[in-house]
């Protein structure tokens, strides 16, 4: 295939988006690289819809990829022009023309919503926080999509606060903007308006909840606009590869389970049910087709009669490993919760790889949980029952890994056998307390293994009240368990 | 090369000709993989059109479709071609008194004991063809190896008879319900193109397409009330095959205004999971000030 000269800066271009998919985590081989380059060859390049896709479907192999490289093509091939530079106004002062919503940058910095600009252009065409609140207004009312981008051009314009050079993310402009936009009300408003259309007849609950998802849908649909306006103008501030750099957010599968935000959390919650679907099936396969059972000498010497006794065919037993018996004992105080969470609707999930699972949650005290998982189908639910009816309070609720597994053994103790594994789940952050390490060690002895998932990064281990390792030297592993890459790594490995 | 389109809008309307509404990703994607020569891998939840996307192309192109069906345990028998042994049997027989093997054996391994599988009838095809291979995700790992030669060089080695190539360059569709990881050679010869659930514009285009009788207000109501559903976190989110169901059962029913009450009682043909269907019809019943507890929202 043929890259023409003309084409260069085109090439570059590409080359460098490549190389920030590769940066963002996104395995692009260089075969796909050339695809890439053929395909938009094909494709005229003003059609930036057209152009997005034959990327996308060369570059990227992955839906779980998809919103990462959304990000970067926005970036990198962004709408540029003037009108998105941050302090043209600066440099020569109010913009006489007037023109529209989108010339004067800049303006009212830091001072979010000052009405003060209003009267700068003089020519009537420039409208005050209330008109502009109006306008949104309708627009939504009436789904009209230009007024709505040139809304929200403005009010990013007007509310931002962005100034050049700032160190500070796009969100913390989202943040600004949409504070400045109060949009609770606006949906409150608008469904008023519905209601009060609808009257004199009330509406049914079905009628409200179809509105109310259209209008959250469209108010939506304003949010990625200021998204998308507040990304153009830093790139234009910025430039290209700082901006890429900036946005970069790891894939969901990276995300950290310690730091995820609602949003993440949100998405490792819809991750992660296919993901369990995939190790139950691979899990499947894996013991129907992985191992051959040993030889079956009865069957091979019936079968050898058919070739005159010469054991020709040899039989062999079908393989009947033993499913291992799992209990969890997971830490669900605050800062660890999601982990426990994921950890728990992962094991569940395969729960027919093993013979047995039973789930035990502590704080400072211990509760068995095991009922909850039993008889439903519905993971989700179940976790939200272990969250709030599990009795794991003991004394203060902080986190008192030392007393949670007296308890435990206890009245526990006995039922560890040796086809028993334990996973505790937790950071070993003991608050002080008495570490009562002893009891891991006699688990230990009593249990085929005891392993110890940590969602902490290894520096921090053994820092502060981490008490890590007077617990994992007991153990038979303690491993780091950030994201569900690495649990599910682990989980395919106790199976 | 085979050029069978002109642009990716050309596709667009092409394939509304044939009753199937695509997006931009979606005729791009076809446009590309006529221009490029690739094979177009399609992913996506159950039910969003992908085995009838392959169907519709062909369609529109007048051309035949030959579908493999995948699933575990599929072989090169199944898929590529296969020796007629009873024929070759025959054959053997029929020449005893000859005394020279090396003529019959140049013989048994002719063309004519050869009997073609979908694969190598797609290649060997004179007339035009559009190649199905359907749920590839089924095939074990070491199975997706037969696919490979023939996805990227258009051919089938056959180690008696030689290299089969193509007459003609088919379009190749493969579609995966994603249960497994495909590996990364596959990957990395075909487009790759995700079949998403359509937004509300588009389903109710294809409610209104493809259920006849249909009037516009429950067409919209049916998509709104979808859209309301899918946003709930459920073990499996309705497609658009049973929104088309849920369709043509109101229109059957002579229901043209959904309400509550008709909802829940038809509400089995969206959801197929006990658990989902109390929890849709739990919230369809309230205003939805609960689901942003969810947390989909900021």
């Amino acid at each position: 295939m043929a890259v023409t000269d003309e084409m260069s800066p085109m090439l570059e271009l590409i080359t460098g988006f490549i190389s920030e998919l590769r940066e963002a985590g996104i395995p692009c081989s260089l075969k796909e690289n050339l695809d890439a380059m053929e395909a938009i060859q094909h494709i005229p390049l003003e059609d930036r819809e057209a152009f997005k896709f034959a990327l996308a479907a060369t570059l990227v192999k992955n839906h779980s990829h998809w919103k990462a490289f959304e990000t970067v093509f926005e970036v990198f091939f962004a709408i540029r022009g003037d009108e998105y530079e941050l302090n043209r106004d600066d440099e020569d002062g109010e913009n006489a023309e007037g023109e529209e919503n989108e010339d004067g940058d800049g303006e009212g910095e830091g001072e979010g919503g000052e009405p003060g600009f209003g009267e700068g252009g003089g020519g009537g065409r420039r409208y005050t926080n209330e008109e502009l609140a109006e306008m949104l207004y309708r627009s939504l009312l009436n789904n009209d999509q230009m007024t709505i981008r040139n809304v929200a051009k403005e009010s990013v314009r007007r509310f931002a606060g962005m100034e050049p050079g700032r160190p500070v993310g796009g969100t913390y402009y989202l943040y600004r903007t949409l504070r400045n936009l109060d949009l609770d009300s606006m949906l409150e408003r608008l469904m008023n308006e519905v209601r009060e259309q609808a009257a004199p007849e009330e509406l049914s609950p079905l009628q409200a909840r179809l509105e109310k998802d259209e209008y959250e849908s469209r108010i939506d649909r304003l949010r990625q606009e200021v998204e998308a306006e507040i990304r153009r103008r830093l790139v234009a501030d910025r430039g290209v590869e700082a901006m890429a750099k900036t946005l970069r957010k790891p894939l969901p599968e990276d995300v950290d389970f310690m730091h995820a935000s609602r949003d993440e959390m949100s998405k490792l919650r819809k991750a992660i049910y296919p993901l369990t679907r995939k190790l139950a099936v691979r899990l499947e396969r894996k013991r129907r087709h992985g191992r051959k059972g040993p030889l079956d000498f009865r069957n091979t010497v019936r079968h050898s009669l058919s070739y005159g006794g010469v054991p020709a065919e040899p039989k062999f037993r079908f393989p009947k490993p033993a499913k291992p018996e799992i209990m969890v004992v997971a830490d669900i105080s605050g800062s660890v919760a999601a982990f426990a969470r994921f950890t728990l609707h992962l094991v569940y999930a395969i729960s027919n790889q093993f013979s047995k699972v039973r789930a035990f949650v502590f704080i400072d005290g211990l509760d068995e949980v095991t009922k909850y998982f039993e008889g439903t189908d519905d993971i989700i639910q179940a976790i939200h029952r272990v969250n709030t009816e599990a009795d794991v309070v003991w004394v203060d609720g902080h986190s008192d890994y030392g007393h949670a597994f007296e308890v435990f053994w206890e009245t526990y103790g006995k039922e560890v056998g040796p086809r028993t594994t334990v996973l505790i789940l937790g950071d070993a952050r003991n608050n002080y307390h008495a570490s009562q390490a002893w009891i891991i060690k006699e688990l230990g002895k009593r249990a085929r293994s005891v392993f110890w998932l940590n969602p902490e990064p290894k520096s921090y281990w053994d820092t502060g009240d981490s008490i890590l390792s007077e617990y994992g030297d007991n153990t038979d592993g303690v491993f780091e368990c950030r994201n569900l890459r690495q649990l599910e790594g682990f989980v395919e490995n106790l199976a | 090369m085979s050029t069978q389109f002109e642009s990716v809008a050309a596709v667009r309307d092409g394939l509304a000709k044939v009753d199937y509404l695509a997006d931009d990703g979606i005729s791009g994607v076809v446009f590309l993989a006529d221009r490029l020569e690739k094979p177009i891998l399609v992913e996506g939840p159950a039910g969003t059109g992908k085995t009838q996307l392959a169907k519709s192309v062909a369609d529109m192109l007048g051309a035949r479709l030959i579908r493999l069906q995948c699933y575990e345990g599929i072989d090169e028998a199944k898929a590529l071609y296969e020796w007629n042994y009873k024929k070759q049997l025959l054959r053997i027989q029929a020449e005893r008194n000859v005394e020279n093997w090396d003529d019959i054996e140049d013989d048994i391994f002719a063309r004519d004991f050869l009997l073609t599988r979908p694969l190598l009838e797609a290649i060997q095809a004179e007339d035009r063809v559009v190649l199905l291979i359907d749920e590839v995700d089924r095939v074990e790992v070491e199975t997706e190896a037969l696919l490979l030669e023939l996805l990227s060089e258009y051919q089938v080695s056959i180690p008696e008879l030689g290299t089969v190539k193509a007459k003609q360059i088919p379009l190749v569709f493969l579609t995966s319900n994603n249960t497994r990881e495909l590996s990364e050679a596959l990957k990395r010869r075909c487009l790759f193109l995700h079949i998403d659930y359509p937004d509300l514009d588009r389903e109710r285009q294809i409610v209104l397409t493809k259920v006849p009788g249909i009037s516009e207000s429950l067409a919209d109501q049916v998509t709104r009330i979808v859209r309301s559903i899918r946003q709930l976190e459920l073990k499996k989110a309705p497609s658009v095959s049973e929104t088309l169901d849920w369709a043509r059962t109101l229109v059957l029913l002579g229901i043209d205004q959904v309400t509550e009450a008709e909802a829940t009682e038809t509400i089995n043909i969206l959801l197929k999971y006990q658990t989902d269907i109390e929890r849709a019809v739990k919230e369809l019943n309230n205003e939805g000030s609960t689901w942003q507890k969810s947390g989909t929202k900021s």
